[in-house]
């Protein structure tokens, strides 16, 4: 039995066209679902529609057995992690965590017991005292995750909560997150554009796009199998092109190129499948950029662009020189529609 | 770093430009003499005694202050809450009710007072004391709201959701969350409009009734009939009153940045 369940939601804001429309997902509890999608895809606007911040157009949610639609968001007991952290400025670590525990009337000493457990949880013990102006980005989103999970929330919701770090600690932070959410076995979603944080974190992703759910997969099933040209572009197909009659047709061209099975439509490639300086075809070099072990390459083809790679030992081509380079047909990604 | 001598030299032009006047009337509040002169033929504190045990001016700085707070705390009763709504739902036509709350400040007060005169308390017989009161009350709003809200458009709005998904209703909300976080913006609107209805004259010219004066329209009424230096003392009084109150404030609170 799914432990959150939205059924046909549709949500929008103001008098604007409708921003999600019929949108279906189930998560069990426990489970890390991640929402992926570039800006304006909906997924912020879906997560703040479940923790009842803005209101349903149409559709139901519910969570844990009951219908919460209609609740305010008040007695949701849903937590939310900031994208922009939004600590209570004026309120030193211990109170802000301390918030939502003392609108809940606990008594004091189990309320200092369980602020402490979770400043501790998240690495911030002896900082109780400092302000939020005082502490570093890395450090105010310890904050505010330990303010949403000391409430105990049947849910928690976190609005890429990592994207205002550097590339380092966004990595370590990873780690942390997935750790206490399997700690506290909390059922977590978790929104974000970036695809490797969706594909190293969560044990499914939705892959939203335009308001509506493009594919819901494992991360290995949608790295590997991505069904639509979207989610393929997205995980790293970047080389997609039409697929009719033995030919491969590009924005500015046409090659031929045979032995696709029958029906298949599109055909991709990741740029790591694309090698340069060898194969059939043949472009010529618009860039190229060192990568150490490799060099990678965006050629100008009769197909329009195309993004390969070479070792970089065998990597001479330079800038407007025409050069060979393959699309292996094996190794191909074969869409049907 | 050396600063030249023209920026200097222009500096105390504006200084002796802003000081100057009070340096004088400073000086002709401590005359020893039957007029107002300057300089002084004599110094001494009597026109300072005089000014503090004439009855009129305490009984008229009794009703400044008492007009001042009560109008001042009203205008931000009604403007905070004004404020708030403004800037978090802005309602349909806000550019036409941002206009409305500023017309105070750009309509001359002396129509003002003048309106009010005939169409509120003349119409409905309204006693002084009111009268007055509604005059500063609308004077005041209009600043309790700029203030207010200038400060409220640079809080974050999802702190208050945060606030909400911890648990807390509206109300707590505003009470925990953003009252807090404006409370300098208040106080520095509090001081500016007390500061603004204890110097009002032309909205209380009009309004100002038989026994019930405030003290800068008793001000004007001593110095149209005599011309002797207790109006000088009086100033120097208030001046050093407002300065004291203006120090132990900034010092204490720091408003400054809000003005």
């Amino acid at each position: 039995m799914s432990y959150l369940k939205l059924q046909q939601v549709a949500l929008g804001y103001g008098n604007a066209k409708t921003a999600v429309q019929g949108l279906d997902l189930e998560v069990a509890r426990g489970e890390l679902i991640s929402l992926l999608g570039p800006s304006g895809c909906g997924k912020t606007t879906t997560m703040r529609a479940i923790a009842g911040l803005i209101e349903l157009r149409g559709g139901s949610i519910t969570l844990d057995g009951r219908d919460i639609s209609r609740l305010p968001p008040n007695k949701r007991d849903i937590g939310l992690v900031f994208q922009s952290y939004a600590l209570f400025p004026h309120l030193n670590v211990f109170d802000n965590v301390a918030f939502g525990l003392r609108l809940r009337k606990v008594p004091a000493a189990e309320l200092r017991q369980r602020v402490e457990q979770v400043i501790a949880a998240v690495g911030l013990a002896g900082f109780e005292s400092r302000l939020p102006a005082q502490m570093s980005g890395g450090q105010q989103q310890r904050v505010a995750l330990a303010r949403a999970i000391v409430i105990e929330p049947k849910l928690l919701l976190l609005d890429e909560p990592l994207s205002n770090l550097d590339a380092k600690l966004r990595v370590q932070m990873r780690a942390e997150l997935r750790r206490i959410q399997r700690e506290l076995g909390i059922t977590m979603l978790y929104v974000t554009h970036d695809q490797d944080e969706a594909l190293a974190m969560s044990d499914r992703i939705v892959v939203m796009n335009g308001g509506k759910i493009e594919q819901l997969d494992t991360p290995e099933q949608l790295f590997n199998a991505p069904r639509t040209r979207f989610v393929a572009n997205f995980m790293g197909f970047e080389n997609l092109f039409d697929y009719r009659d033995g030919q491969l047709h590009g924005s500015a061209g046409r090659l031929p190129l045979a032995m696709l099975p029958p029906g298949t439509a599109c055909a991709g490639w990741r740029v790591q499948q694309v090698p340069v300086g060898r194969g059939p075809f043949s472009g010529r070099v618009l860039s190229r950029g060192f990568l150490g072990e490799t060099v990678e390459y965006l050629l100008d083809t009769p197909l329009g662009q195309v993004r390969g790679m070479a070792p970089a030992t065998l990597a001479t081509a330079r800038e407007g020189e025409d050069v060979a380079f393959d699309l292996p047909a094996g190794e191909a990604l074969l869409l049907d529609a | 770093m050396k600063q030249g001598l023209f920026p200097r030299l222009v500096l105390w032009a504006v200084m002796l430009f802003l000081l100057g006047p009070f340096v004088i009337v400073f000086l002709a509040g401590f005359s020893g003499g039957e007029t107002l002169a300057f300089p002084p033929p004599s110094y001494s504190l009597r026109w300072i005694v005089a000014v503090l045990q004439a009855g009129e001016f305490r009984q008229a700085f009794g009703t400044s202050l008492e007009i001042g707070l009560l109008a001042t705390v009203i205008a931000l009763l009604l403007g905070v809450p004004v404020a708030y709504a403004m800037s978090r739902t802005p309602p349909p036509g806000m550019a036409v009710i941002k206009q409305v709350l500023t017309s105070p400040l750009i309509i001359p007060a002396m129509l003002v007072g003048l309106g009010l005169l005939r169409h509120f308390v003349l119409l409905v017989d309204a006693p002084v004391f009111l009268g007055l009161l509604v005059g500063h009350v609308g004077l005041l709003t209009p600043y309790a709201v700029r203030v207010v809200y200038s400060s409220l458009a640079n809080l974050r709005v999802d702190i208050e959701e945060a606030a909400i998904t911890l648990g807390a209703t509206r109300a707590q909300t505003f009470g925990l969350v953003v009252l807090p976080n404006i409370r300098g913006a208040v106080i520095a609107a509090f001081f500016l409009a007390f500061v603004t209805s204890f110097n009002q004259v032309p909205v209380s010219l009009f309004l100002t009734g038989p026994g019930i004066s405030t003290l800068p329209i008793e001000m004007l009424g001593h110095m149209e009939n005599s011309f002797d230096p207790s109006i000088a003392a009086l100033s120097t009084l208030l001046v050093l009153f407002t300065m004291a109150f203006v120090l132990l404030t900034e010092k204490l609170l720091g408003i400054s940045k809000y003005m």
